[in-house]
């Protein structure tokens, strides 16, 4: 392999000379490339770090904020709730299949090292427009490697979103999420206890795959980024499986005082995090390394970022009994080297040293970079843009055609492509309700799990689309009856060190912040990926929020079907009219642009409380939010997903039809109930302040909509066929 | 009455399976693990769906050399039952006690999704609780469930009323458009010549539970259950 300059390496003429200034001479390449793992993006976070102090990540209900794999909350009876999202954007834009499949491998790493069983997964994609050939195989690949890897393990892939945007096209966004079950007081933590303590690698040998994947996945893609392919790591679900048995089993068990698993940055990084915590060092000899090919220098094996690999540090004399359940998986267990007190990350190859560096140059050195954001000149010109010039296209024709746009067509396509029914827990399965639902066996309750985020509104204005994004997660949550407990987000943005999309950060940072504050919904864990920029520009901001909600009892659970005909249907929220930033807007008019309606996280917050409160008294049939494609598009999925159509009345005082049909203003959901308890929904609305519109009813095989002097009418099997078959006719 | 869950390295319905016979038909189920010698102590025995040593090469092909095999064939010999449910049909195929083979699903794609089932023999132990005709609702979740076999296999199999199950609509047609797989004459399950081994692509055990999609598959738990209480187990 040819020898990287440290500037090849990632690192700035600045960043080498701290390091040496750390180390107090030249650092030598194996120690070069550790700085520059470790002091990468994606291993170090030295641009998001000041931002991501803003988030709230405080709450009775958190027993792990960030900092550790992955967050944890109390869902009551001794059982928390383990979860995190993250992404594999780079690997996968040039080598979909198994940069998904990777993606997969390590979250699930990271819930599972938490002594956590993983029950679901959820993956939020992004790709460019369907229609050309090269999104097609990205879409394709990228869905198949998830569903390979995640259907191999027996963990049901439960939801997620797909949007295709021209803003995604050579930079695709793959962000996986794993959400897993504890008892509370199995909890395992990455931490290195005490010096002496010795350190083993377990699972799959390590080969040259991956090296450098971390400082790849903090640059931008380029036309050579293809030569880089062998930064794509090569996944095995097999081994993650046998894994992930063997390594609960050891925690069951109580064996491991520290467990952690090998990711980004391969054992460079595992072994610096889990010795920084309390301020030990480590001496690892990296012929002990098990390796799958010959002749790996130090370096090599180092920064390999081989898959399905764990280091685990033994409890004292726990280490033979460890080594027994592993061989009862039939995987290796190699001890590859020690704890020690004196602070440095020691590399052997044999008995020679071959680098040696303090953990804490490595880890907490890490350099800190507190940019300067700009607003960017686009920002207020689309902002301004007036669609009131625009003609009012609504039409049969148009409600047609947006219920085929893939972004907001069914996703049938992908998750049958998942076992999203493993493990016997998902009630409320894809594709029926705004938010997967699972059952925990033995209980009344139920946890209910979504991914959201508008990255058109989100670029149009990023403080807005902040808040929109946390707003719709747990709108969504409460659509099924479930309170938000928290989130975790992946942070997809171009350049930080453009100052525009720094900007961009900052003000999505600020909005997803406000928003989590004032809705309860603390952050507990995320991930950061940066630089997602090709040749033709950055990706729309896109701040991707994972949430999980608590539903107490399952019987009170809703999804968004309508259940019987003649049942009346209400608008709770406001009425309104916005339409910047829809995608009617952006597929009928071609246009991207407009001021994005204003989020009122004061009233978003009642809303939910009146959800929850109408769900626990069941007072409701179906329940399902107002977002992509509008008001149109919501009722027609509601009445798609029934089987059974619908009539409403949509009295124009002065407005367009279009504005009433397609405005994504936030704060509203649609939802049908019996006639019977029409008035006392509209009482508890009062209380909390919330407007019920009374709409129509279910019923009948066309999707009606009358305005006063005019009506436009669907017929139902042809707005089934339209958003039900639209991505399998894209890809055959 | 207890039933056994074989478990290879890679299953992963092996816990799915051990719910429902234990919480929902309220019967003993202990695991066993794929080296174990030993099966004398259970009534029947369950080999669960998932991905057997990762199902790289073949689904099936390695587990059926794994040490616990000859005790299955033994005990499927002595008359015992035996149920494969979608990785469990592909290993009893793969070590003959079932005829015929797996092909990948002519989509090419894993698919899970709720299918439809007619019985085509309800006088097996595995279906004496359904009738003749009758349509179940159970879900599949393959990407290998695409059966195949020769003519002169696919003859046997019918004259001797071997194939128990086959996908069809809603309304019991057993139409193409309602064969998700591309499987042989809509084959979703057979049976032994003797009757006492079932393999199944689809998966009873995730509907037999309303709460989590139905109750079809509860009938086929309970078809074995009343079948082994009559036989004195």
């Amino acid at each position: 392999m040819k020898e990287l300059s440290y500037r090849e390496m990632g690192l700035t003429d600045e960043e080498y000379q701290k390091a040496s200034e750390l180390l107090g001479r030249t650092p030598n390449y194996l120690e070069l490339g550790m700085f520059a793992v470790m002091w990468s993006e994606h291993c170090g976070y030295k641009n998001s770090r000041p931002l991501l102090k803003q988030f709230p990540s405080q709450g009775p209900q958190v027993i792990q904020g960030p900092g550790e794999n992955a967050g944890v909350v109390d869902i009551g009876d001794n059982q928390a709730l383990v979860f995190k999202i993250e992404s594999h954007n780079h690997p996968s834009a040039i080598e979909p299949y198994q940069g998904a499949a990777t993606g997969v491998g390590g979250i699930v790493r990271d819930i599972f090292t938490m002594g956590a069983r993983p029950i679901a997964m959820l993956n939020s994609l992004r790709f460019g427009p369907l229609e050309e050939s090269r999104v097609k195989s990205l879409f394709s690949g990228v869905v198949k490697g998830i569903g390979d890897y995640g259907n191999c393990l027996g963990i049901p892939t439960v939801g997620g979103e797909v949007y295709f945007n021209a803003a995604y096209r050579g930079n695709p966004l793959v962000n996986a999420m794993c959400v897993g079950l504890v008892q509370k007081d199995e909890i395992a933590l990455a931490v290195a206890n005490e010096a002496g303590s010795p350190i083993m690698l377990v699972g799959a040998r390590t080969g040259r795959d991956g090296i450098h994947g971390a400082t790849f996945a903090s640059e931008e893609l380029s036309e050579s980024s293809a030569e880089k392919r062998p930064s794509v790591q090569v996944g095995d679900p097999f081994m993650e499986k046998l894994l992930i048995e063997a390594c609960l089993e050891l925690i069951k068990e109580d064996l491991a005082a520290g467990m952690q698993d090998l990711g980004a940055a391969g054992l460079t990084s595992s072994i610096a995090e889990t010795a920084a915590k309390k301020g030990l060092g480590v001496a690892v000899d990296v012929l002990k390394v098990p390796r799958r090919e010959q002749g790996m220098t130090p370096y090599e094996v180092m920064l390999s970022e081989s898959q399905e690999r764990m280091l685990i540090v033994p409890r004292e004399g726990k280490q033979d009994r460890i080594t027994e359940i592993f061989e009862k998986w039939g995987l290796d267990a190699a001890i590859i080297g020690k704890v020690t007190a004196d602070g440095l990350f020691k590399v052997y190859e044999g008995e020679e040293l071959q680098g040696s560096v303090p953990v804490a140059a490595l880890t907490e050195s890490c350099p800190v970079y507190v940019r300067e954001g700009r607003e960017p000149s686009y920002y207020k010109a689309r902002q301004a843009f007036c669609w009131k010039a625009l003609p009012d296209e609504c039409s049969s024709e148009t409600i047609l055609k947006l219920l085929a746009s893939p972004s907001i067509a069914s996703k049938k396509w992908v998750y049958s492509q998942y076992d999203h029914q493993v493990m016997l827990n998902t009630v409320v399965l894809p594709g029926q309700g705004d938010a997967a639902v699972l059952r925990i066996k033995g209980y009344e309750k139920g946890v209910a799990l979504v991914t959201d985020c508008n990255g058109r509104m989100v670029y149009l204005d990023p403080f807005k689309g902040g808040v929109m994004a946390v707003c719709e997660a747990a709108r969504n949550l409460a659509c099924v009856g479930a309170r938000p407990l928290a989130l975790t987000n992946c942070l997809n943005f171009g350049s930080p060190e453009n100052p525009h999309i720094y900007w961009q950060m900052q003000e999505a940072i600020r909005g997803m912040s406000l928003a989590a504050s004032t809705l309860s919904v603390p952050v507990v864990s995320g991930n950061v990926s940066l630089y997602n920029e090709t040749e033709t520009g950055a990706i729309f901001p896109t701040p991707v929020v994972g949430m999980a909600g608590l539903i107490d009892k399952l019987e009170n659970r809703m999804d968004m079907a309508f259940k019987n005909s003649n049942e009346a249907i209400v608008l709770l929220g406001d009425m309104r009219t916005e339409l910047g930033g829809s995608e009617y807007l952006a597929l009928i008019h071609g246009q991207e642009s407009g001021a994005v309606p204003t989020p009122d996280v004061k009233q978003e917050k009642a809303l939910l409380d009146l959800l929850l409160d109408l769900s626990s008294r069941q007072l409701l049939s179906s329940c399902h939010d107002i977002a992509d494609g509008g008001l149109a598009v919501t009722l027609a999925e509601m009445a798609i997903t029934a089987g059974m159509g619908f009539e409403v009345n949509l009295p124009l005082t002065g407005q367009r039809r279009d504005e009433v049909m397609f405005s994504e203003a936030p704060g509203r959901v649609v939802a049908s109930l019996t006639e019977a308890n029409l008035s006392h929904v509209q009482e508890l609305a009062a209380v909390y302040g919330i407007p019920v519109h009374l709409l129509g009813r279910s019923g009948g095989t066309r999707l009606l909509f009358s305005f006063g002097d005019k009506e436009l009418s669907v017929d139902l099997a042809q707005a089934a066929r339209s958003w039900g078959e639209s991505i399998a006719c894209h890809m055959s | 009455m207890k039933f056994g869950i074989v478990v290879f390295p890679g299953s992963n319905c092996d816990a799915d399976c051990f719910h429902v016979i234990q919480q929902v038909m309220g019967h003993e189920a202990r695991y066993i693990w794929h080296k174990e010698a030993r099966l004398s102590d259970c009534d029947a025995l369950i080999l669960p769906g998932g991905f057997s040593y990762g199902d790289y090469l073949r689904t099936g092909a390695i587990a059926r050399f794994s040490p616990v095999m000859p005790q299955v064939v033994e005990f499927a010999a002595q008359g015992g039952l035996v149920l494969g449910i979608c990785n469990g049909f592909q290993i009893l195929l793969e070590a003959g006690l079932l005829p015929g083979a797996m092909l990948r699903n002519r989509s090419l794609q894993f698919i899970c999704k709720p299918v439809h089932l007619k019985v085509k023999n309800s006088v097996t132990p595995f279906t004496r609780k359904l009738w003749d005709g009758q349509v179940l609702q159970v879900p599949i979740a393959h990407g290998e469930g695409n059966y195949y076999c020769d003519e002169n296999t696919l003859q046997e199999l019918k004259q001797n009323q071997q194939i128990v199950f086959t996908y069809c609509s809603p309304e019991g047609e057993e139409s193409d458009a309602a064969n998700p797989n591309g499987a042989l004459a809509n084959i979703a399950g057979i049976t032994n010549q003797a009757g006492n081994v079932l393999g199944m692509m689809p998966h009873p055990e995730r509907c037999s539970e309303s709460i989590v999609g139905g109750i079809d598959g509860y009938l086929i738990f309970a078809s074995m259950i009343s079948w082994l209480e009559e036989a004195g187990r």
